[in-house]
């Protein structure tokens, strides 16, 4: 009797749960050496560059030093110092920050605008799908860049927040797009449908009910779109229509290389921020493509 | 057929209308007017104020925008730079024609790698070859043009020298001998083949799954069944289908075009429309930012419209709905 019991017990124990949302991402980066590997320096990274950036003293970095300028790599400045005699190193390590700060604020901006209007016009559909589309239509093909140069340079009081406004005006379509589709197969799906003959409002089958089901396809698009936008916004800055040139980012390091002298002789100013931008967004898309794979059983390694 | 190129121009001329609202309201937030550059300071704001009513300058902007759009449409007036003293449309003509050699140099380059490269590794997938081909579009998906396009300038223009670093042609030649033609290459080739090099990455990748795609479908193994040759197969059955797709994206590459001559004109210092709206918008020189986001707005939109018409042309289901 005792024996049945622990062998009951023992199956009992034994069996499988299937395994959960977060076991199969954790599953999937671990088959992924790659993506493990991305996923370590990531964090790495952000830690290094929001815990060194706490004792950084950003007004000493800027600051401008007339004697220091244009100094090779030494003991003092370990990557030299720009045209105006400021420490490279310290405007990399508070320049990261900054740029990842504006890539998850963008993304997360981007994700919200998108994911809310894809969904109501996904999820409606008829004339409002049809005029919302128009709209996102319109947005799509304006000259991205263009656009946001020009709003950059006539908005008054330009700061990082009107900064990333302008970018998510011109960059949630792309998302929105995507869960539209997704949401106009989401509503003749069942539970919707019975949901919906139940009588549940609609933001509720809406948000309570489809969101969680197109989540995943949420946070792979979200993902992907942080790298995007990390090198977006470099690319901007770069141009100088980003980060004004007081706030460092990696894009403003590299607009010192606009200057024929510095992009020659004086690599060390911008090929750290060139590499490590590189490094960045494999390195978030590699993760992504990690989570892309656990979000579709075909495609699962694990 | 018509029916859809009727309904298609429908959806693209109120896009056009919609654009130049923007583009004009842009305009109207941008400080200074048609009379900034003009007036001596010494004038009597008197006489200012009378110029100004005169012109139009104090009518409401609906009234403003249709006087605008009239002149625009009907004498091709876009206004006068007030750094070069000249008329917009001017300026733009030689900076067109020059941005105009980049883009087709670029495009040639683009599918030059993208057809090779696509169908090698569509057709031998998994393989070594596929997997080098596969590693390089991942690569190239995680680099921002505008890097790639530095180190390229600093490696092959700086350190080995093979490449001049700016500018459009050599001093000194005169337009028409072949040495001028051998100059605007040899000035083109390094921008283009950088641009071509990030760009092509996804032309690459569809192009691959595309074949891969089309490899499995019934009709290729009736194809094979019938006896057709390995070769046959490829290049009239599988190949046809796949490349109609990449034909058609032609007029969505101009939305991408014109993104990537910004970054590339400012690096190399290249005299064309991207290189000429950066330092109209620096120097404030606002009657030129206005005409060029107008004109690539609407190549944008014509890009896509062709892009649409072509797509319908070669694959008839999409004219259906």
């Amino acid at each position: 009797m005792d024996n049945l019991q622990k062998e009951l017990d023992n199956k009992i124990n034994n069996i499988e749960k299937s395994p959960s949302g977060v076991s199969i991402i954790w599953r999937e980066i671990m088959r992924d050496k790659l993506a493990l590997i991305s996923l370590v320096f990531l964090l790495l990274v952000t830690t290094l560059v929001y815990g060194v950036s706490i004792f950084l003293d950003l007004d000493e970095i800027v600051k401008i030093d007339l004697f220091a300028i244009h100094e090779p790599p030494s003991s003092d400045f370990w990557l030299g110092t720009d045209y105006g005699g400021r420490d490279v190193f310290g405007q990399l390590i508070i320049g990261t920050r900054n740029s990842l700060t504006i890539g998850f604020l963008v993304t997360l901006m981007t994700g919200l605008i998108g994911v809310t209007f894809g969904l109501t016009a996904g999820f409606f559909g008829g004339h409002i799908d049809n005029i919302m589309m128009r709209v996102l239509d319109f947005f799509i093909i304006l000259p991205f860049l263009m656009i946001v140069i020009v709003f950059v340079s006539i908005v008054p009081n330009y700061s990082i927040i009107s900064f990333s406004l302008i970018m998510t005006a011109f960059l949630w379509m792309g998302i929105a797009r995507l869960i539209r589709s997704k949401a106009l197969q989401e509503r003749e799906l069942d539970y919707a449908q019975a949901s919906k003959t139940l009588g549940t409002p609609r933001w509720k089958i809406m948000f309570g009910q489809v969101l969680p089901n197109v989540s995943s396809l949420i946070i792979v698009t979200m993902t992907l779109n942080l790298a995007a936008n990390i090198g977006l916004e470099s690319g901007l800055s770069f141009l100088g229509f980003g980060f004004p040139e007081e706030t460092p980012s990696l894009g403003t390091l590299l607009s010192y290389a606009r200057n024929p002298q510095t992009l020659e002789n004086r690599w060390w100013i911008w090929m750290p921020a060139a590499i490590l931008i590189f490094l960045l967004m494999l390195s978030v898309r590699n993760v992504g493509e990690a989570l892309k794979r656990a979000t579709d059983a075909r495609q699962r390694r694990g | 057929m018509w029916k859809f190129i009727v309904r298609r121009l429908l959806i693209a001329l109120p896009q056009i209308l919609l654009l130049s609202v923007l583009v004009f309201l842009m305009a109207q937030m941008m400080p200074g007017d048609a009379l900034s550059g003009l007036i001596d300071p010494n004038i009597d704001p008197a006489a200012i104020e009378a110029q100004r009513e005169r012109l139009g300058l104090n009518d409401p902007w609906h009234i403003q925008y249709v006087d605008w759009i009239t002149g625009v449409v009907t004498e091709g007036d876009l206004g006068r730079s007030f750094r070069y003293k000249m008329d917009v449309t001017e300026i733009i003509g030689q900076r067109l024609t020059n941005t105009f050699w980049l883009s087709l140099v670029t495009l040639i380059f683009t599918y030059l790698i993208a057809i090779p490269l696509g169908i090698t590794s569509g057709r031998y997938n998994d393989t070594f070859r596929d997997q080098m081909i596969t590693g390089y579009t991942y690569v190239g998906f995680a680099t921002p043009l505008f890097i790639f396009a530095l180190v390229a300038l600093w490696i092959l223009g700086f350190q080995f020298g093979w490449f001049p670093t700016g500018g459009s042609v050599s001093p000194g030649l005169t337009p028409g001998t072949f040495e001028y033609f051998l100059s605007r290459l040899h000035h083109l080739i390094l921008p283009a083949l950088s641009m071509a090099l990030i760009t092509t990455v996804n032309t690459v990748q569809y192009l691959r799954s595309e074949i891969i795609d089309t490899k499995q479908k019934d009709f290729i193994i009736t194809a094979r069944a019938k006896g057709a040759s390995e070769s046959r197969v490829y290049n009239r059955h599988i190949l046809r289908n796949s490349l109609l797709p990449i034909a058609a994206f032609f007029g969505f590459e101009i939305t991408g075009l014109i993104g990537g001559t910004i970054f590339v004109e400012t690096i190399y210092s290249y005299p064309g429309m991207g290189q000429l709206f950066v330092e109209s918008i620096n120097l404030r020189d606002y009657s030129v930012v206005t005409a060029v986001v107008l004109l690539l707005g609407i190549a944008s939109i014509l890009g896509a419209l062709l892009s649409d018409i072509i797509l319908s042309l070669v694959d008839p289901r999409i004219r259906i709905k």
